[in-house]
Protein backbone atom coordinates (compact mmCIF):
# COMPACT_ATOMS: atom_id res chain seq x y z
CA UNK A 1 0.00 0.00 0.00
CA UNK A 2 2.66 2.59 0.63
CA UNK A 3 4.21 2.37 -2.64
CA UNK A 4 0.92 3.46 -3.62
CA UNK A 5 0.60 6.65 -1.35
CA UNK A 6 2.50 9.34 -3.93
CA UNK A 7 -0.01 7.23 -6.92
CA UNK A 8 -3.27 7.84 -5.15
CA UNK A 9 -2.21 11.49 -3.56
CA UNK A 10 -1.86 11.94 -7.31
CA UNK A 11 -5.33 11.22 -8.21
CA UNK A 12 -6.87 12.83 -5.29
CA UNK A 13 -5.09 15.85 -6.49
CA UNK A 14 -6.33 15.66 -10.11
CA UNK A 15 -7.69 12.23 -11.24
CA UNK A 16 -7.77 13.13 -14.79
CA UNK A 17 -3.72 12.82 -14.78
CA UNK A 18 -2.72 10.26 -17.97
CA UNK A 19 -0.86 6.92 -16.91
CA UNK A 20 1.80 8.65 -18.81
CA UNK A 21 1.98 11.26 -16.58
CA UNK A 22 2.03 9.41 -13.52
CA UNK A 23 4.37 7.50 -14.50
CA UNK A 24 7.01 10.47 -15.55
CA UNK A 25 6.18 11.78 -12.16
CA UNK A 26 6.76 8.81 -10.42
CA UNK A 27 9.76 7.51 -12.40
CA UNK A 28 7.75 4.40 -13.07
CA UNK A 29 6.97 2.82 -16.65
CA UNK A 30 3.29 3.35 -17.82
CA UNK A 31 2.19 0.40 -17.35
CA UNK A 32 3.28 -0.47 -14.11
CA UNK A 33 1.05 2.69 -13.33
CA UNK A 34 -2.11 1.38 -15.10
CA UNK A 35 -1.96 -1.97 -13.83
CA UNK A 36 -1.78 -0.29 -10.60
CA UNK A 37 -4.69 1.95 -10.88
CA UNK A 38 -6.20 -1.07 -12.57
CA UNK A 39 -6.30 -3.00 -9.26
CA UNK A 40 -6.74 0.02 -6.79
CA UNK A 41 -10.42 0.36 -8.89
CA UNK A 42 -11.20 -3.34 -8.86
CA UNK A 43 -9.99 -4.10 -4.85
CA UNK A 44 -12.45 -0.91 -4.33
CA UNK A 45 -9.51 1.24 -2.67
CA UNK A 46 -10.42 3.88 -5.26
CA UNK A 47 -14.40 4.37 -4.88
CA UNK A 48 -14.86 6.80 -7.49
CA UNK A 49 -13.51 9.98 -9.63
CA UNK A 50 -15.88 12.55 -9.42
CA UNK A 51 -15.39 16.46 -9.62
CA UNK A 52 -15.74 18.73 -6.54
CA UNK A 53 -17.72 22.01 -7.33
CA UNK A 54 -17.50 25.46 -6.35
CA UNK A 55 -21.07 26.81 -5.37
CA UNK A 56 -20.32 29.76 -4.96
CA UNK A 57 -19.64 30.20 -8.33
CA UNK A 58 -22.29 27.83 -10.04
CA UNK A 59 -26.14 29.39 -10.32
CA UNK A 60 -27.16 26.56 -8.68
CA UNK A 61 -29.77 26.49 -6.26
CA UNK A 62 -29.16 23.57 -3.47
CA UNK A 63 -29.23 23.43 -0.21
CA UNK A 64 -27.00 21.22 1.57
CA UNK A 65 -27.46 20.49 5.41
CA UNK A 66 -25.39 17.99 8.25
CA UNK A 67 -28.03 16.27 9.93
CA UNK A 68 -27.36 15.00 13.33
CA UNK A 69 -29.00 12.29 14.28
CA UNK A 70 -30.06 10.15 17.49
CA UNK A 71 -30.61 6.61 16.58
CA UNK A 72 -31.86 3.16 18.77
CA UNK A 73 -29.27 0.78 18.21
CA UNK A 74 -30.57 -2.23 16.52
CA UNK A 75 -30.46 -5.84 18.46
CA UNK A 76 -27.61 -7.60 17.39
CA UNK A 77 -27.41 -4.84 13.92
CA UNK A 78 -26.16 -2.03 15.92
CA UNK A 79 -26.19 0.95 13.93
CA UNK A 80 -25.60 -0.72 10.96
CA UNK A 81 -29.22 -1.50 9.80
CA UNK A 82 -30.56 1.73 10.73
CA UNK A 83 -27.36 3.71 8.90
CA UNK A 84 -27.62 1.75 5.49
CA UNK A 85 -31.43 2.85 5.30
CA UNK A 86 -30.36 6.26 5.43
CA UNK A 87 -27.89 5.53 2.82
CA UNK A 88 -30.85 4.77 0.10
CA UNK A 89 -32.03 8.25 0.35
CA UNK A 90 -30.87 9.56 -2.60
CA UNK A 91 -30.64 13.02 -1.32
CA UNK A 92 -28.65 11.50 0.93
CA UNK A 93 -24.41 12.50 0.18
CA UNK A 94 -22.96 10.85 2.88
CA UNK A 95 -23.90 8.69 6.13
CA UNK A 96 -20.93 8.54 9.09
CA UNK A 97 -21.20 7.00 12.77
CA UNK A 98 -19.90 9.54 14.76
CA UNK A 99 -18.58 9.52 18.40
CA UNK A 100 -20.23 11.93 21.04
CA UNK A 101 -24.00 13.17 21.80
CA UNK A 102 -25.36 12.06 18.06
CA UNK A 103 -24.80 8.54 16.98
CA UNK A 104 -24.58 9.43 12.98
CA UNK A 105 -23.98 12.47 10.89
CA UNK A 106 -26.07 12.75 7.43
CA UNK A 107 -25.38 15.11 4.67
CA UNK A 108 -27.93 16.12 2.52
CA UNK A 109 -28.72 18.08 -0.73
CA UNK A 110 -31.69 19.57 -1.61
CA UNK A 111 -32.92 21.72 -4.28
CA UNK A 112 -34.39 23.77 -1.21
CA UNK A 113 -34.92 24.74 2.37
CA UNK A 114 -38.23 23.64 1.46
CA UNK A 115 -37.10 19.92 0.35
CA UNK A 116 -34.64 19.46 3.14
CA UNK A 117 -37.26 20.13 5.65
CA UNK A 118 -39.64 17.81 4.69
CA UNK A 119 -36.78 14.92 4.00
CA UNK A 120 -35.96 15.25 7.68
CA UNK A 121 -39.84 15.71 9.45
CA UNK A 122 -41.55 13.45 6.75
CA UNK A 123 -38.35 10.88 5.81
CA UNK A 124 -35.41 10.76 8.39
CA UNK A 125 -37.75 11.22 11.61
CA UNK A 126 -40.37 9.15 10.35
CA UNK A 127 -37.67 5.55 10.80
CA UNK A 128 -38.83 4.14 14.19
CA UNK A 129 -35.38 3.86 15.49
CA UNK A 130 -34.96 7.82 14.92
CA UNK A 131 -34.58 9.10 18.26
CA UNK A 132 -34.00 13.13 17.14
CA UNK A 133 -32.49 15.30 14.96
CA UNK A 134 -30.64 18.51 14.70
CA UNK A 135 -30.37 19.77 11.16
CA UNK A 136 -27.48 22.45 10.37
CA UNK A 137 -27.90 23.92 7.22
CA UNK A 138 -24.62 24.95 5.40
CA UNK A 139 -24.34 28.39 4.76
CA UNK A 140 -20.96 28.91 3.08
CA UNK A 141 -18.02 26.23 2.25
CA UNK A 142 -14.70 27.58 2.69
CA UNK A 143 -13.16 24.13 2.15
CA UNK A 144 -14.05 21.15 0.15
CA UNK A 145 -11.91 17.62 0.25
CA UNK A 146 -8.91 19.32 1.14
CA UNK A 147 -9.12 22.42 -1.42
CA UNK A 148 -9.90 26.08 0.25
CA UNK A 149 -12.18 27.39 -2.01
CA UNK A 150 -12.37 31.25 -1.16
CA UNK A 151 -9.21 33.01 -2.70
CA UNK A 152 -6.56 34.09 -0.31
CA UNK A 153 -3.21 35.15 -0.36
CA UNK A 154 -1.75 37.70 -2.83
CA UNK A 155 -0.12 36.65 -5.95
CA UNK A 156 3.80 36.43 -6.72
CA UNK A 157 5.43 38.55 -9.18
CA UNK A 158 5.81 37.12 -12.65
CA UNK A 159 9.43 36.93 -12.96
CA UNK A 160 11.56 37.46 -10.06
CA UNK A 161 15.65 36.21 -9.73
CA UNK B 1 23.58 70.32 -12.42
CA UNK B 2 26.10 67.93 -11.40
CA UNK B 3 25.71 64.08 -11.77
CA UNK B 4 24.59 63.17 -7.67
CA UNK B 5 24.68 59.75 -8.17
CA UNK B 6 27.69 57.33 -7.32
CA UNK B 7 29.89 56.29 -10.54
CA UNK B 8 30.06 53.05 -8.58
CA UNK B 9 26.37 52.73 -8.94
CA UNK B 10 25.95 53.92 -12.29
CA UNK B 11 28.03 51.57 -13.12
CA UNK B 12 26.68 48.57 -11.70
CA UNK B 13 24.06 46.93 -14.64
CA UNK B 14 20.77 46.95 -13.96
CA UNK B 15 19.38 43.18 -13.47
CA UNK B 16 18.61 41.51 -16.69
CA UNK B 17 15.63 39.75 -15.49
CA UNK B 18 13.52 43.37 -15.16
CA UNK B 19 13.27 43.75 -18.88
CA UNK B 20 11.76 40.37 -19.08
CA UNK B 21 9.46 40.99 -16.22
CA UNK B 22 8.41 44.69 -17.56
CA UNK B 23 7.17 42.56 -20.80
CA UNK B 24 5.74 39.80 -18.89
CA UNK B 25 3.19 41.78 -16.08
CA UNK B 26 2.12 43.92 -18.92
CA UNK B 27 0.99 40.00 -20.83
CA UNK B 28 -2.61 38.70 -19.82
CA UNK B 29 -3.16 35.09 -19.43
CA UNK B 30 0.51 34.43 -19.95
CA UNK B 31 2.45 31.28 -17.97
CA UNK B 32 5.47 31.95 -15.75
CA UNK B 33 7.69 29.58 -14.90
CA UNK B 34 9.85 32.39 -13.48
CA UNK B 35 9.50 32.89 -10.00
CA UNK B 36 11.98 32.24 -7.33
CA UNK B 37 9.84 31.70 -4.66
CA UNK B 38 7.46 28.90 -3.16
CA UNK B 39 4.09 28.82 -4.33
CA UNK B 40 3.21 27.26 -0.83
CA UNK B 41 1.88 29.91 1.29
CA UNK B 42 3.28 30.18 4.92
CA UNK B 43 2.19 27.24 6.76
CA UNK B 44 -0.66 28.79 9.09
CA UNK B 45 1.28 28.17 12.57
CA UNK B 46 3.71 30.01 11.22
CA UNK B 47 1.81 33.14 10.50
CA UNK B 48 -0.35 32.86 13.31
CA UNK B 49 2.83 33.28 15.79
CA UNK B 50 3.56 36.16 13.62
CA UNK B 51 -0.28 37.96 14.08
CA UNK B 52 -0.09 36.74 17.35
CA UNK B 53 2.94 38.32 18.68
CA UNK B 54 1.26 41.80 16.80
CA UNK B 55 -1.73 41.30 19.37
CA UNK B 56 0.53 40.86 22.48
CA UNK B 57 2.00 44.33 21.38
CA UNK B 58 5.77 42.72 20.59
CA UNK B 59 6.14 45.72 18.25
CA UNK B 60 9.61 47.21 19.70
CA UNK B 61 13.19 46.65 18.46
CA UNK B 62 14.87 43.88 19.66
CA UNK B 63 18.34 43.49 19.94
CA UNK B 64 20.46 44.21 16.63
CA UNK B 65 21.19 40.44 17.00
CA UNK B 66 17.90 38.98 16.85
CA UNK B 67 15.84 37.73 19.76
CA UNK B 68 17.72 35.37 21.81
CA UNK B 69 15.52 32.89 22.09
CA UNK B 70 15.45 32.85 18.47
CA UNK B 71 19.29 33.01 18.01
CA UNK B 72 19.46 29.45 19.86
CA UNK B 73 16.88 27.60 17.82
CA UNK B 74 18.54 28.83 15.17
CA UNK B 75 21.77 27.33 16.52
CA UNK B 76 19.73 23.74 17.35
CA UNK B 77 18.30 23.80 13.80
CA UNK B 78 21.81 24.09 12.56
CA UNK B 79 23.47 21.16 14.66
CA UNK B 80 20.13 18.87 14.27
CA UNK B 81 20.33 19.49 10.10
CA UNK B 82 23.62 19.74 9.27
CA UNK B 83 26.20 19.14 12.01
CA UNK B 84 27.28 23.00 11.98
CA UNK B 85 27.60 24.21 15.33
CA UNK B 86 27.53 27.58 16.54
CA UNK B 87 27.05 29.32 19.52
CA UNK B 88 23.83 31.92 19.78
CA UNK B 89 26.53 34.99 20.38
CA UNK B 90 27.98 33.69 16.79
CA UNK B 91 24.92 34.51 14.52
CA UNK B 92 22.90 38.13 13.21
CA UNK B 93 19.30 37.57 12.51
CA UNK B 94 18.91 39.88 9.24
CA UNK B 95 15.77 40.86 6.56
CA UNK B 96 16.43 37.72 4.80
CA UNK B 97 19.52 36.02 3.64
CA UNK B 98 19.77 38.95 0.79
CA UNK B 99 20.14 41.25 3.82
CA UNK B 100 22.94 38.32 4.99
CA UNK B 101 24.70 38.50 1.47
CA UNK B 102 25.09 42.41 1.65
CA UNK B 103 26.12 42.72 5.24
CA UNK B 104 28.93 40.15 5.08
CA UNK B 105 30.57 41.47 1.86
CA UNK B 106 30.48 44.85 3.16
CA UNK B 107 32.15 43.55 6.45
CA UNK B 108 34.94 41.87 4.48
CA UNK B 109 35.80 43.95 1.27
CA UNK B 110 38.54 46.25 0.78
CA UNK B 111 39.20 47.82 -2.31
CA UNK B 112 40.76 45.47 -4.48
CA UNK B 113 39.96 42.35 -2.60
CA UNK B 114 38.89 39.88 -5.38
CA UNK B 115 35.51 37.75 -4.41
CA UNK B 116 35.11 34.46 -6.56
CA UNK B 117 32.07 33.72 -7.74
CA UNK B 118 30.67 30.65 -9.61
CA UNK B 119 28.72 31.48 -12.55
CA UNK B 120 26.19 31.10 -13.20
CA UNK B 121 24.74 32.28 -10.02
CA UNK B 122 22.20 33.99 -8.49
CA UNK B 123 22.32 37.93 -9.43
CA UNK B 124 22.80 39.59 -6.37
CA UNK B 125 26.59 38.60 -6.05
CA UNK B 126 28.64 40.29 -8.13
CA UNK B 127 26.65 43.79 -7.71
CA UNK B 128 26.66 43.32 -4.01
CA UNK B 129 31.04 42.82 -4.07
CA UNK B 130 30.99 45.91 -6.12
CA UNK B 131 28.92 48.24 -4.32
CA UNK B 132 31.51 46.72 -1.20
CA UNK B 133 34.35 47.82 -2.84
CA UNK B 134 35.89 44.29 -3.81
CA UNK B 135 36.11 43.01 -7.35
CA UNK B 136 33.90 40.31 -8.26
CA UNK B 137 35.60 37.58 -10.25
CA UNK B 138 33.58 34.74 -12.19
CA UNK B 139 34.14 31.56 -12.61
CA UNK B 140 32.73 29.90 -15.21
CA UNK B 141 30.99 26.45 -14.36
CA UNK B 142 29.05 24.54 -17.02
CA UNK B 143 27.30 21.78 -17.81
CA UNK B 144 30.42 19.41 -18.24
CA UNK B 145 30.93 19.60 -14.87
CA UNK B 146 27.72 19.30 -13.52
CA UNK B 147 27.41 23.52 -12.62
CA UNK B 148 30.04 23.23 -9.47
CA UNK B 149 33.30 24.25 -8.79
CA UNK B 150 36.53 21.80 -8.97
CA UNK B 151 40.11 22.54 -7.28
CA UNK B 152 41.46 22.74 -10.28
CA UNK B 153 38.64 25.56 -11.48
CA UNK B 154 40.13 27.42 -8.72
CA UNK B 155 43.62 27.22 -8.67
CA UNK B 156 43.39 28.32 -12.16
CA UNK B 157 41.32 32.33 -10.69
CA UNK B 158 42.82 32.16 -7.23
CA UNK B 159 45.67 35.49 -7.59
CA UNK B 160 46.90 36.59 -4.31
CA UNK B 161 44.19 39.43 -4.35
CA UNK B 162 41.85 36.76 -4.08
CA UNK B 163 39.88 36.81 -0.17
CA UNK B 164 36.80 34.65 -0.68
CA UNK B 165 34.61 32.90 -2.32
CA UNK B 166 30.86 32.92 -2.72
CA UNK B 167 29.32 29.00 -2.71
CA UNK B 168 25.88 29.17 -3.41
CA UNK B 169 24.56 25.43 -3.11
CA UNK B 170 21.95 24.33 -3.60
CA UNK B 171 22.14 26.70 -6.62
CA UNK B 172 19.90 29.07 -8.34
CA UNK B 173 19.35 29.25 -11.33
CA UNK B 174 21.12 25.79 -12.53
CA UNK B 175 19.95 23.52 -9.23
CA UNK B 176 23.19 22.00 -8.80
CA UNK B 177 24.44 20.80 -5.56
CA UNK B 178 27.89 20.06 -4.02
CA UNK B 179 27.95 16.88 -2.23
CA UNK B 180 30.53 16.22 0.73
CA UNK B 181 33.38 14.37 -1.63
CA UNK B 182 33.06 17.64 -3.93
CA UNK B 183 33.72 20.33 -0.91
CA UNK B 184 35.93 18.16 0.24
CA UNK B 185 38.06 17.92 -2.90
CA UNK B 186 38.11 22.13 -2.73
CA UNK B 187 38.26 22.28 1.03
CA UNK B 188 42.33 22.06 0.70
CA UNK B 189 42.95 24.61 -2.37
CA UNK B 190 40.49 27.20 0.35
CA UNK B 191 42.52 26.32 3.07
CA UNK B 192 45.99 27.02 1.46
CA UNK B 193 44.61 30.00 -0.16
CA UNK B 194 43.48 31.07 2.97
CA UNK B 195 40.49 32.20 1.70
CA UNK B 196 37.32 32.71 3.21
CA UNK B 197 34.26 30.83 2.31
CA UNK B 198 30.76 32.54 2.23
CA UNK B 199 29.00 29.71 1.87
CA UNK B 200 24.77 30.99 0.98
CA UNK B 201 22.66 27.62 1.96
CA UNK B 202 19.57 29.33 1.84
CA UNK B 203 18.17 26.31 -0.60
CA UNK B 204 19.65 23.55 1.86
CA UNK B 205 16.30 21.98 2.95
CA UNK B 206 15.56 21.84 -0.95
CA UNK B 207 17.97 18.74 -1.95
CA UNK B 208 16.07 15.72 -3.54
CA UNK B 209 19.20 12.98 -3.63
CA UNK B 210 20.58 12.69 0.29
CA UNK B 211 20.95 16.09 2.46
CA UNK B 212 22.76 18.92 2.04
CA UNK B 213 26.01 19.38 3.62
CA UNK B 214 27.21 22.30 4.51
CA UNK B 215 31.23 23.30 3.99
CA UNK B 216 31.32 24.86 7.44
CA UNK B 217 31.45 20.67 8.94
CA UNK B 218 34.46 20.10 6.67
CA UNK B 219 37.09 19.62 9.09
CA UNK B 220 39.11 23.32 9.31
CA UNK B 221 36.37 24.97 7.63
CA UNK B 222 34.32 26.41 10.09
CA UNK B 223 36.86 28.68 11.34
CA UNK B 224 36.99 30.36 7.35
CA UNK B 225 33.21 30.35 6.55
CA UNK B 226 30.33 32.82 7.03
CA UNK B 227 27.35 30.66 6.62
CA UNK B 228 23.88 32.21 5.17
CA UNK B 229 20.76 30.34 5.13
CA UNK B 230 16.96 31.87 6.08
CA UNK B 231 13.38 30.71 6.33
CA UNK B 232 12.18 31.76 2.96
CA UNK B 233 12.35 28.92 0.99
CA UNK B 234 12.36 25.97 3.34
CA UNK B 235 9.20 27.44 5.09
CA UNK B 236 7.94 29.18 2.34
CA UNK B 237 8.57 32.70 3.95
CA UNK B 238 9.16 34.54 1.27
CA UNK B 239 7.55 38.05 2.18
CA UNK B 240 8.64 37.92 6.03
CA UNK B 241 12.51 39.08 5.23
CA UNK B 242 13.94 36.49 7.52
CA UNK B 243 16.79 35.25 7.02
CA UNK B 244 20.69 34.68 9.02
CA UNK B 245 24.17 34.82 9.13
CA UNK B 246 26.59 33.02 11.19
CA UNK B 247 30.42 33.31 11.26
CA UNK B 248 32.86 33.15 14.44
CA UNK B 249 32.71 35.68 16.80
CA UNK B 250 36.10 38.14 15.17
CA UNK B 251 34.02 37.98 11.78
CA UNK B 252 30.58 38.44 13.44
CA UNK B 253 30.97 41.46 15.59
CA UNK B 254 31.88 43.28 12.29
CA UNK B 255 28.87 42.38 10.40
CA UNK B 256 26.89 42.77 12.90
CA UNK B 257 28.14 46.71 13.05
CA UNK B 258 27.24 46.90 9.49
CA UNK B 259 24.07 45.09 10.34
CA UNK B 260 22.95 47.42 13.35
CA UNK B 261 24.04 50.82 11.47
CA UNK B 262 22.11 49.85 8.70
CA UNK B 263 18.95 47.81 9.54
CA UNK B 264 18.88 48.04 13.47
CA UNK B 265 17.32 44.57 13.73
CA UNK B 266 15.43 42.70 11.65
CA UNK B 267 11.61 43.04 11.80
CA UNK B 268 9.73 41.86 15.46
CA UNK B 269 7.04 40.28 14.19
CA UNK B 270 9.25 38.25 11.55
CA UNK B 271 11.43 37.14 14.20
CA UNK B 272 8.22 35.68 16.01
CA UNK B 273 7.27 33.97 13.08
CA UNK B 274 10.48 32.21 12.13
CA UNK B 275 10.82 30.90 16.12
CA UNK B 276 7.61 29.00 15.68
CA UNK B 277 8.74 28.21 12.25
CA UNK B 278 12.00 26.12 13.77
CA UNK B 279 9.77 25.42 17.09
CA UNK B 280 6.76 23.67 15.85
CA UNK B 281 8.97 21.92 13.01
CA UNK B 282 11.07 20.52 15.52
CA UNK B 283 8.22 18.91 17.38
CA UNK B 284 7.01 17.49 14.23
CA UNK B 285 10.50 16.68 12.46
CA UNK B 286 9.85 19.55 9.90
CA UNK B 287 6.67 17.49 8.60
CA UNK B 288 5.44 20.93 6.50
CA UNK B 289 9.30 20.71 4.64
CA UNK B 290 9.45 17.46 4.76
CA UNK B 291 5.92 17.49 2.72
CA UNK B 292 6.73 20.26 0.54
CA UNK B 293 9.97 18.80 -0.19
CA UNK B 294 8.12 15.44 -1.40
CA UNK B 295 5.83 17.81 -3.75
CA UNK B 296 8.88 19.72 -5.60
CA UNK B 297 10.64 16.36 -6.17
CA UNK B 298 7.39 14.90 -7.62
CA UNK B 299 7.71 18.03 -10.30
CA UNK B 300 10.94 17.96 -10.95
CA UNK B 301 10.85 14.33 -11.89
CA UNK B 302 7.79 15.33 -14.15
CA UNK B 303 10.01 18.25 -15.46
CA UNK B 304 13.04 16.48 -15.92
CA UNK B 305 11.35 13.79 -17.80
CA UNK B 306 9.68 16.13 -20.25
CA UNK B 307 12.48 18.44 -21.21
CA UNK B 308 14.29 15.56 -22.22
CA UNK B 309 11.47 13.64 -23.34
CA UNK B 310 11.43 17.13 -25.76
CA UNK B 311 14.89 17.68 -26.75
CA UNK B 312 15.96 20.14 -24.18
CA UNK B 313 18.64 18.28 -22.68
CA UNK B 314 18.28 18.58 -18.94
CA UNK B 315 21.51 18.52 -16.46
CA UNK B 316 19.79 16.42 -13.37
CA UNK B 317 19.40 19.16 -11.38
CA UNK B 318 19.24 18.36 -7.64
CA UNK B 319 18.53 20.75 -5.35
CA UNK B 320 16.40 24.18 -5.25
CA UNK B 321 13.63 24.37 -7.51
CA UNK B 322 14.56 25.04 -10.71
CA UNK B 323 15.73 23.30 -13.72
CA UNK B 324 18.24 24.78 -16.10
CA UNK B 325 17.80 23.25 -19.75
CA UNK B 326 19.94 23.83 -22.82
CA UNK B 327 18.20 25.11 -25.69
CA UNK B 328 21.11 24.47 -27.87
CA UNK B 329 19.63 22.11 -29.89
CA UNK B 330 16.71 25.09 -30.97
CA UNK B 331 19.47 26.59 -32.62
CA UNK B 332 18.65 29.58 -30.52
CA UNK B 333 20.36 30.55 -27.46
CA UNK B 334 18.89 31.09 -24.00
CA UNK B 335 17.57 35.00 -24.44
CA UNK B 336 16.23 34.12 -28.16
CA UNK B 337 14.57 30.52 -27.23
CA UNK B 338 12.89 32.66 -23.83
CA UNK B 339 11.60 35.76 -26.22
CA UNK B 340 10.44 33.44 -28.87
CA UNK B 341 8.26 31.14 -26.33
CA UNK B 342 7.03 34.59 -24.95
CA UNK B 343 5.68 35.37 -27.55
CA UNK B 344 4.51 32.41 -29.75
CA UNK B 345 3.15 30.33 -26.22
CA UNK B 346 2.84 33.18 -23.82
CA UNK B 347 5.47 30.91 -21.53
CA UNK B 348 7.86 32.99 -19.51
CA UNK B 349 10.74 31.30 -18.73
CA UNK B 350 14.23 33.12 -17.55
CA UNK B 351 17.29 33.38 -20.15
CA UNK B 352 19.99 31.73 -18.20
CA UNK B 353 22.20 34.68 -19.60
CA UNK B 354 20.82 36.82 -16.57
CA UNK B 355 22.85 34.28 -13.97
CA UNK B 356 25.90 35.50 -15.92
CA UNK B 357 28.47 33.54 -17.92
CA UNK B 358 27.99 29.46 -18.66
CA UNK B 359 24.49 30.45 -18.80
CA UNK B 360 23.98 31.73 -22.50
CA UNK B 361 22.63 28.40 -23.87
CA UNK B 362 19.85 28.16 -20.75
CA UNK B 363 16.42 28.87 -19.44
CA UNK B 364 15.36 28.67 -16.12
CA UNK B 365 12.48 26.96 -15.45
CA UNK B 366 11.23 26.81 -11.57
CA UNK B 367 8.81 24.51 -10.72
CA UNK B 368 7.51 26.65 -7.64
CA UNK B 369 4.13 25.72 -9.49
CA UNK B 370 1.27 23.26 -9.39
CA UNK B 371 1.47 20.23 -11.15
CA UNK B 372 -1.13 21.77 -13.36
CA UNK B 373 0.08 24.78 -14.34
CA UNK B 374 3.92 22.64 -15.37
CA UNK B 375 1.33 20.00 -17.30
CA UNK B 376 0.05 23.25 -19.22
CA UNK B 377 3.23 24.69 -19.06
CA UNK B 378 4.69 21.72 -21.07
CA UNK B 379 1.95 21.15 -23.42
CA UNK B 380 2.89 24.49 -24.59
CA UNK B 381 6.40 24.39 -24.98
CA UNK B 382 6.04 21.38 -26.60
CA UNK B 383 3.78 23.13 -29.30
CA UNK B 384 6.29 25.75 -29.60
CA UNK B 385 9.13 23.59 -30.30
CA UNK B 386 6.44 21.63 -32.82
CA UNK B 387 6.00 24.50 -35.06
CA UNK B 388 9.59 25.44 -35.19
CA UNK B 389 10.34 22.31 -36.57
CA UNK B 390 7.45 22.36 -39.42
CA UNK B 391 9.16 26.10 -40.10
Amino acid sequence: MDKNKELLSLLTQDCRRTPKQLAAILDESENEVKQRVAELERSGAIVKYSAILNDEMLDRDSVHAMIEVKVTPQKSKGFDAIAEEICRYPEVKSVYLISGDFDLAVFIEGKSLRSVSLFVSEKLSAIESVLSTATHFILKKYKVEGVITTKTGGGRLPVQP
Amino acid sequence: MRDFVSRKIREIAPSGIRKFFDIVSEMKDAISLGVGEPDFGTPWEISEAGIRSVQKGFTHYTSNKGMPKLREAICKFLSSRYKVHYDKEEVVVTVGASEAIDVTLRAICDPGDEVLIPMPSYVSYAPCVSMAGGTPVGVECNESNGFIVTKEMLQSVITPKTKAIILPYPNNPTGAIMTRAQLEDIRQTIIDSDLLVISDEIYSELTYDGKHVSIASLDGMRERTVLLNGFSKAFAMTGWRIGYVCAPRDILDQILKVHQYAIMCAPTMAQYAALAALETGRESRYEAVEEMRTEYDCRRRYLLHEFNAMGLKCFEAKGAFYLFPSVASTGMDGEEFANALLKAEKVAVVPGSAFGKGGENHIRVSYAYSLEELEEAVKRIKKFLNKGEEI
